[in-house]
């Protein structure tokens, strides 16, 4: 054993850490520099859900029901898998409406219905209870555990209730939460403090619970396969390590299926997880971390639950210790007391982080949505209009926590030693699980309504009551157990655990699929048939909707006639005068004109409510500002049409925006259009200086040898031959030119003419070939030619393909060397199409040269060759070829002669054919 | 961007839903062992432990 001195100040100590670890936390956020502002603290807030049901009651199943402890974690991990979805929506809409609590959450959504929001809060109180109750009796049975005499058993319970160590944890434990739980007001400014010694209590539990499984798997055994091995050799063990093991053999699917709802429902919806989760939530961006951290955690904590439960099983074999306790007594049977204080600490640490975060959250309801809603009913609190009632609030929730843990010390007291700490959760959970259709319903569907909610929370809970609640205190002895047995006077039917017959379900999946049933029923089914009030609607408006509000303003469902005065009167009662002064600055710049005469416009007074719903609810908020406003009632089709205006003026800035630009796309393409333009100016401009140059050349030598004839008519008759026939080579290059730039400017317009058949390729070469082979022979050139030659016939026009190739011819002929000048024409014929190559053994053509050869008027090479070209040839033929589908490119090595080739398609495609799908078509007219 | 990461996380949910109850789940229900460990237990870890993986993967990837 160890000191109950010893046990006490360790404790007390403990406390007191966590204590400073708030007050610093609370500091730091005071000067703007929070130490909560992190990832992982909120994953580790998130933590609290690990209980000391976790802690003790996880190792007390594990021992019973082998893997059956697992649904409880799971549920929650694949809760978390869409938290981001969920979650983020939830903290999104409770950071829009200052939502202080999950009651407020739904009552707000449903037209901030005090009745709602009453209920709800009713049903937490009872159902929360017995978990608080649990962790109790937690940390007193761990206390008397440590501190009993070795050799004696661990009394169950102190006899008298004074001397119950339980008690003076519960009065300890609400001075504590006093102390730093309710020290502001305004809940939805965070708790820093507490969630900072929160994360640290998380911490402390996850490595006390590491150390001992750690000790019991390498310190007592050797390890997780000694200790499997030695587990499964025993037959009882080993059943524990098989699925059955979970008691109903005959009902394991559904079992296991209602344990995971019921625990990830339960997750979402418990008030200390929405209060860590979704109001203490500093920045949204931090759940994107939370969401697999926290999943990591409690597969971590629960790493080491099997082996300590078999461990202990084979330890204790059959001498009644309790299971729950293993974690204690298997340090302090083996002499490790340092250890075993540090496993308390650590169980400390998980039932104090759930009831500090509980009864925060759970005293903030009571105050709410119980009592000031009661206390605005009386004359005397509203009339009293002067003085700052903050004080009066605060001193409620203080109430309420000691009221909410003495309660729970009650229960504790009465029924606490019938049931084992994972029975009395999964109560708990079963009851919050209620909320689920209302809370989730109302964040993704409009048609909900407030009256559909009361269904469905009524029928939801009452079905609770019957069928968990009222057998759970039965079985504890406080009623008779008769009815559970045998049903209401003796009516079988109406058995609470076999409700109209339904067997083959265990009893909380039996309770949790027929109160969610009705539950669910009830609320679609009222929905459906209950139009909503104009609050209802509008609110359902805000919450469904919440993410594509984004950055713009939430129209505001408030008309009527408010003064400024009044308002801050209000205000200032439960806010405070300071807040109160801040407020209207703060609204000041947005409201000046509204503001200016006294009168306060819609978005002034919607702003009053949002901060006094984080005072004191969203429905109590609601009746204070109607109460002091001269509002007027607001009609369905007043909500259709604010909203109206306001997605109107939505659309408006949308498309103001889409038009601006489209128009600035336009003025892009414009700007484009205009650069085109401008360039194919300048080709134009750059084509007619070209042109005429061309043109002024010949015409210049014509002129100046007519001139010389003209001034000299005794010029000898051989020498006037010359001339003329120098004025006749010119005057043909001068006409050849000018064919040929009406012919590019034909076929560039679409206009050229073409005469289509069915060509051999093979023939129009050799009658090119023929052609030129007087002007080669003069110039000693020689025309090879190679490759197939077997008839393959082409789709085109020869005389054009025939010029193309006398164009080739010549120009090579003109490049050729004046000794052993050589021409290779090769034919390749593919199935494609035909492919032929000039080849010649000339100066050949630069890189540079080769882009520019197909421009027109562009002749390369030295000036003394280029003689009587005129530069548009390649051009033509270029566009000759193109126009039949196929293309025309240059290969060349300066220094050993150059390669024009062309190729064209056998079947030339309309698509290819370019200008000719303007021409008629021959083959069309055919037969 | 967002749509997909909601449509993966629906789908990694539906999974591990999947993986994590009935029927699936009884598939690793026999006495045999694992590097000296029970197979129900390793399995059920081990299918937890990789969801938990994907789900850091799916949201730690995501920037901003």
């Amino acid at each position: 054993m160890i000191s109950t001195p010893l046990v006490v100040v360790t404790g007390l100590a403990y406390l007191l850490l966590l204590f400073a670890i708030a007050w610093y936390g609370d500091l730091r956020a005071a000067r703007g520099r929070s130490i909560i502002s992190s990832p992982w603290v909120y994953a580790l807030s998130i933590a609290v859900y690990a209980t000391a049901w976790t802690y003790f009651g996880s190792v007390g199943r594990a021992s019973v029901d082998g893997i059956w402890f697992l649904p409880i974690y799971l549920g929650p991990t694949l809760a978390m898998v869409l938290g981001w979805i969920v979650i983020r929506k939830m903290i999104r809409i409770a950071r829009t409406h200052r939502i202080t609590s999950i009651a407020d959450f739904i009552a707000s959504r449903y037209g901030k219905s005090s009745v709602i929001a009453g209920l709800v809060t009713v049903i937490v109180v009872i159902g929360i209870v017995p978990y608080i109750a649990l962790q109790l009796k937690a940390i007193s049975a761990s206390y008397l555990m440590l501190t009993a005499p070795a050799d004696q058993e661990a009394p169950l319970a102190a006899v008298r209730w004074w001397e119950d160590s339980a008690l003076y944890v519960a009065l300890a434990l609400a001075g504590f939460i006093i102390l730093f739980g309710t020290r502001h007001l305004d809940v939805t400014e965070r708790h820093e403090g507490m969630v900072a010694a929160i994360a640290f209590e998380s911490l402390v539990k996850l490595l006390a619970f590491l150390a001992v499984g750690l000790f019991v798997v390498y310190g007592l055994f050797n390890g997780l396969g000694d200790l499997f091995s030695r587990a499964m050799a025993d037959v009882e063990l080993a059943r524990l390590l098989r699925f059955e093991a979970g008691a109903h053999s005959d009902y394991l699917f559904s079992q296991w299926f209602g344990l995971v709802l019921l625990a990830g429902l339960a997750f979402l919806f418990l008030p200390r997880q929405f209060q860590v989760m979704v109001i203490e939530n500093v920045d949204e961006r931090h759940l994107k971390r939370a969401v697999w951290v926290f999943p990591l955690y409690l597969l971590l904590i629960n790493l080491f639950v099997l082996p300590i439960a078999l461990a202990g099983l084979m330890f204790f074999a059959n001498d009644g210790a309790d299971p729950d306790l293993f974690v204690l007594s298997l340090p302090l049977i083996t002499g490790h007391e340092a250890l075993a204080l540090f496993v308390w600490i650590g169980g400390l640490s998980a039932a104090t982080g759930m009831v500090i975060v509980e009864a925060i959250a759970v005293s903030t309801m009571i105050c709410n949505h119980l009592v000031v809603p009661l206390l605005l009913k009386t004359r005397r609190f509203r009339d009293r209009s002067a003085g700052d009632l903050t004080r009066l609030l605060l001193n409620i929730r203080r109430l309420g926590i000691v009221f909410l843990l003495l309660l729970s010390y009650l229960y504790f007291f009465l029924a606490g030693e019938a049931y084992a700490l994972v029975s009395i959760g999964l109560i708990s959970f079963a009851a919050v699980a209620q909320f689920a259709p209302a809370a989730l319903g109302g964040m993704y569907w409009k048609g909900g309504t407030a009256r559909g909610v009361l269904a469905g929370l009524g029928a939801g809970f009452s079905l609770w009551v019957y069928t968990l609640m009222l057998p759970s205190i039965a079985k504890s002895g406080w009623i008779s157990g008769d009815f559970v047995e045998h049903g209401p006077f003796g009516w079988a039917w109406l058995r609470p655990e076999q409700l109209l017959g339904l067997t083959g379900l265990d009893p909380i999946t039996h309770s949790l699929f027929w109160s969610l049933l009705a539950n669910i029923a009830a609320y679609v089914l009222v929905s459906l048939w209950s139009r909503p009030g104009a609050r209802e609607a509008s609110q359902a408006l805000l919450f469904v909707d919440v993410h594509q509000r984004g950055g713009n303003p939430q129209p505001v469902f408030w008309q009527g006639r408010a003064r400024v005065e009044d308002l801050q009167r209000l205000a200032s009662r439960f806010l405070g005068a300071a807040r109160t002064a801040a407020l209207f600055e703060d609204s000041n710049g947005h409201t000046m004109a509204g503001a200016r005469a006294g009168e306060a416009d819609a978005r002034l007074v919607q702003q009053v409510e949002t901060q006094l719903a984080g005072a004191i609810g969203s429905a109590s908020a609601r009746v204070m500002v109607a109460s002091v406003v001269n509002e007027e009632d607001l009609e369905l089709h007043d909500v259709m049409r604010i909203l109206d205006e306001a997605s109107q003026l939505r659309m408006y800035s949308r498309a103001l925006e889409e038009k601006s630009y489209s128009l600035q796309q336009a003025t892009e393409e414009l700007r484009a259009a205009n650069e085109q333009l401008k360039s194919l100016d300048r080709l134009k401009d750059d084509f007619m200086s070209s042109v005429t140059h061309e043109l002024r050349t010949p015409l210049t030598s014509i002129r100046a040898v007519a001139e010389m004839m003209h001034d000299d008519p005794d010029m000898p008759n051989d020498r006037r031959q010359e001339f003329l026939d120098i004025m006749v080579r010119e005057s043909e290059r001068l006409s050849r030119l000018v064919g040929q730039v009406l012919d590019l400017a034909r076929i560039e317009a679409g206009h050229a003419e073409w005469h289509n058949s069915d060509v051999d390729m093979a023939a129009i070469v050799d009658q090119a070939v023929a052609s030129m082979a007087e002007q080669y022979a003069d110039r000693n050139a020689r025309i090879e030619m190679s490759g197939e030659r077997r008839p393959g016939l082409i789709r085109a026009d020869a005389d054009r393909l025939i010029q193309v190739l006398l164009n080739l011819l010549s120009n090579a002929l003109k490049y050729l060397p004046d000794e052993d000048g050589k021409v290779r024409i090769h034919i390749a014929d593919t199935q494609e199409g035909v492919t032929v190559t000039v080849t010649d053994n000339g100066p050949g053509i630069s890189e540079a040269e080769q882009a520019e050869v197909f421009d027109k008027f562009r002749q390369v090479g030295d000036r003394r060759r280029r003689q009587g070209g005129t530069g548009l040839g390649l051009p033509i033929s270029r566009q000759i070829i193109e126009h039949f589908g196929g293309r025309m490119w240059v290969e060349s090595v300066p220094g050993e002669g150059a390669k024009f080739s062309f190729f064209l398609p056998r079947q030339n495609e309309p698509e290819h054919t370019g200008a000719a799908a303007a021409e008629p078509r021959e083959e069309e007219a055919r037969p | 961007m967002k749509q997909a990461l909601i449509q993966k996380l629906l789908a990694l949910f539906c999974l591990g839903w999947l993986l994590l109850s009935f029927p699936l789940i009884t598939l690793w229900d026999h006495p045999a062992t694992v590097f000296g460990l029970p197979l129900l237990p390793a399995g059920v870890f081990a299918v937890w432990a990789v969801l938990i993986a994907v789900l850091a993967w799916l949201m730690e990837r995501e920037t901003g």
